[in-house]
């Protein structure tokens, strides 16, 4: 056990080492002078020079690296030209509604999706089943931005029950947080939704195939026991595995609903960030949403062991 | 009682099938995913190649005597040589009076186009990559800890961070997009290499001394072939998607060029009183995505039902 941990905590090492290479080679690879784009497009001959000196521009590509991985794992990200901030400021301030939407997304969709799936299983070939599969194709083929806008127009623009756009903080109330919330993180959960109930559905039939699901019908027990205590529950590493894959699919559907509905998180950051060239936070926010999504993997790995005990690497 | 009874059905079904089973092109062509999806994918082609046939006008005429017409309006349109003629705009005009009905159809091509071209260059460049990785062994685990590694950043984060390098475009975006598809197709050539190593007429084939990329070219890439362009249509799908949104968010193909990414991200500023400037870019968008993703279905239920058990 200790070992298998070890070994996937050495394994993940590449990985992160291979994000943070290419996100430092990202400033690297553009055409231009990386100081001067540092800099911003106002920055005097003085500024561009500073900022030469400390990144260490002018040393050979690997001291270059040694010094702004040491950097950003002491904390220091950086300063964004655009924004007039430390990168470290504008995360701290952009991180709440990117975790409170990515936080309900998931809640969402994994009320919906898991009973939905389940169901679709046990029902396989019904019409359940085919709304089911055919909303899940549906699912991944209406863009994020699509939904997000159809949402928007018939409930707040026909029916205004909810307002169009725009986030507000916990601490300014909870009813007005969680009502400027739904939008948002219904349009994000579709086609996480999508992708889980399908899975969860395809693991479910499989484990209905199993042995001792005949065994547990035959000794009498109820068809809704049978299908949650034995099927579900052994259905559930692939559904699990699927939440966490599906995070990535999660993170590039934050930076669209995030645009989409105004908030001001992380993923809208990311497209300001890019429209203004202001690599900095570009760097830093894409490396950010990399380790979310390798490590929230790795503790799903290791629950793996803990879940099942049938797996052994 | 019945599930074993079950059992002996589908078992003498599957034999009768195996006995008379149609020809590929025959199980295609049944198959009512395929043809839905294959036939709308054949429509928004040849609307996207017969656009300036289709009763257009130039997708980025501007007229500002025309600016925001709700669809179904009829306006006057003026032409070079000063006469005028009626036209009823079918989907409204934008808020510059260009015709959004020409700009949709317009638009299709640049989605088309990017859609096919990143399936076909991921899917080069991953089959070679995949072949080479699953067969020399010392490669495989360099080439796969790269591939893990850009799996570790979310595709839309990853194309977004290449485009940020260049000068926006059709090629920058097209690039970006195929960047993040590779490791996928690589993964999924390479697990099938693995398998296909270890058979009889490969081991024969290397005894009689067969060169590395005959065997590779001849022996295993055919196994490939499959899943590969099941593969590719998904590819496709997810492509058509990622252009749009790369453009909606303002980011991908320059504004001058009609795409429906471009006509919503225009249409976002005046929504609230013409949602026809981005519902209409929408129905074609995810029209074309659906029928992708069915023909992509279908193609895999018939080509590779081995994969059909996966997702």
């Amino acid at each position: 056990m200790l070992a298998f941990i070890a070994r996937r905590l050495i394994a993940t090492i590449p990985v992160i080492l291979f994000v943070a290479v290419f996100v430092f080679m990202l400033l690297r690879l553009t055409p231009g002078d990386p100081a001067a784009i540092i800099a911003g497009d106002n920055a005097t001959a003085d500024q561009v020079d500073a900022i030469r000196a400390k990144l260490g521009l002018d040393e050979p590509l690997l001291t270059q690296f040694m010094i702004w991985s040491g950097r950003v794992l002491s904390g220091d990200f950086g300063e964004s030209f655009f924004f007039k901030k430390t990168v470290a400021e504008l995360i701290s301030q952009r991180i709440e509604p990117t975790l409170m939407l990515s936080l309900c997304t998931i809640v969402l969709a994994v009320l919906v999706a898991v009973p939905v799936g389940v169901l679709a299983a046990s029902r396989q070939g019904g019409w359940v089943d085919r709304i089911v599969m055919g909303f899940s194709v549906m699912g991944f083929s209406v863009p994020t931005f699509v939904i997000g806008y159809l949402l928007i127009y018939v409930f707040a623009i026909v029916l205004g029950w909810l307002p169009v756009q725009g986030y507000r903080r916990i601490s300014e109330g909870f009813g007005d947080f969680i009502i400027r919330l739904i939008m948002p993180s219904v349009t994000l959960a579709v086609i996480y939704v999508a992708l889980i109930s399908r899975i969860t559905r395809a693991s479910v039939i499989e484990t209905l195939g199993e042995d001792y699901i005949r065994t547990a019908r035959a000794k009498g027990l109820p068809g809704r026991v049978v299908l949650l205590r034995h099927a579900l529950r052994n259905a559930a590493v692939p559904i699990i595995t699927v939440i966490g894959i599906g995070i990535a699919l999660l993170i590039g559907g934050v930076v669209i609903t995030e645009s989409v509905y105004n908030i001001p998180g992380l993923g809208r950051l990311t497209v300001d960030a890019v429209l203004a060239r202001d690599f900095p936070v570009i760097q830093i926010v894409i490396m950010m949403f990399s380790f979310v999504f390798v490590l929230i993997n790795l503790i799903i790995d290791l629950a793996y062991s803990v879940l099942d005990p049938r797996i052994r690497y | 009682m019945s599930i074993v009874l079950e059992n002996e059905v589908d078992a003498a079904a599957a034999r009768a099938a195996a006995v008379a089973r149609p020809s590929i092109w025959v199980r295609l062509l049944r198959h009512p995913s395929v043809v839905i999806g294959g036939c709308i994918v054949l429509v928004m082609m040849l609307i996207g190649l017969c656009a300036p046939f289709l009763g257009t006008i130039p997708p980025a005429q501007i007229d500002p005597t025309t600016r925001n017409k709700k669809p179904g309006v009829e306006i006057t349109v003026r032409q070079d040589d000063g006469s005028t003629v009626q036209r009823t705009v079918l989907m409204g005009t934008d808020s510059l009076g260009r015709d959004i009905y020409s700009r949709v159809l317009y638009g299709a091509r640049v989605s088309l186009i990017v859609g096919f071209t990143v399936a076909a260059i991921s899917i080069a460049v991953g089959v070679l990559i995949g072949l080479l990785s699953g067969y020399i062994r010392w490669l495989d685990g360099i080439v796969m800890r790269i591939m893990d590694g850009l799996m570790a950043i979310p595709g839309i984060l990853l194309a977004i961070g290449l485009v940020s390098l260049f000068r926006a475009g059709l090629g920058t975006v097209i690039f970006a997009i195929v960047v993040p598809e590779i490791p996928r197709v690589v993964r999924l050539v390479r697990s099938v290499v693995l398998t296909i190593r270890e058979e009889p007429y490969v081991e024969a084939a290397i005894s009689v001394g067969t060169p590395l990329h005959k065997i590779l070219w001849r022996h295993v890439m055919p196994n490939t072939v499959a899943p590969v362009i099941v593969q590719g249509t998904f590819i496709c799908a997810s492509a058509v998607l990622a252009e749009a949104a790369l453009s909606f968010l303002g980011i991908g193909i320059p504004t001058d060029t009609p795409t429906w990414g471009n006509i919503m991200a225009e249409g976002r500023q005046f929504f609230r009183v013409y949602p026809h400037n981005i519902f209409f870019p929408a129905i074609f968008l995810t029209l074309t995505v659906l029928a992708v993703n069915m023909l992509g279905d279908g193609l895999r239920d018939t080509l590779d039902p081995k994969m059909s058990k996966r997702v």
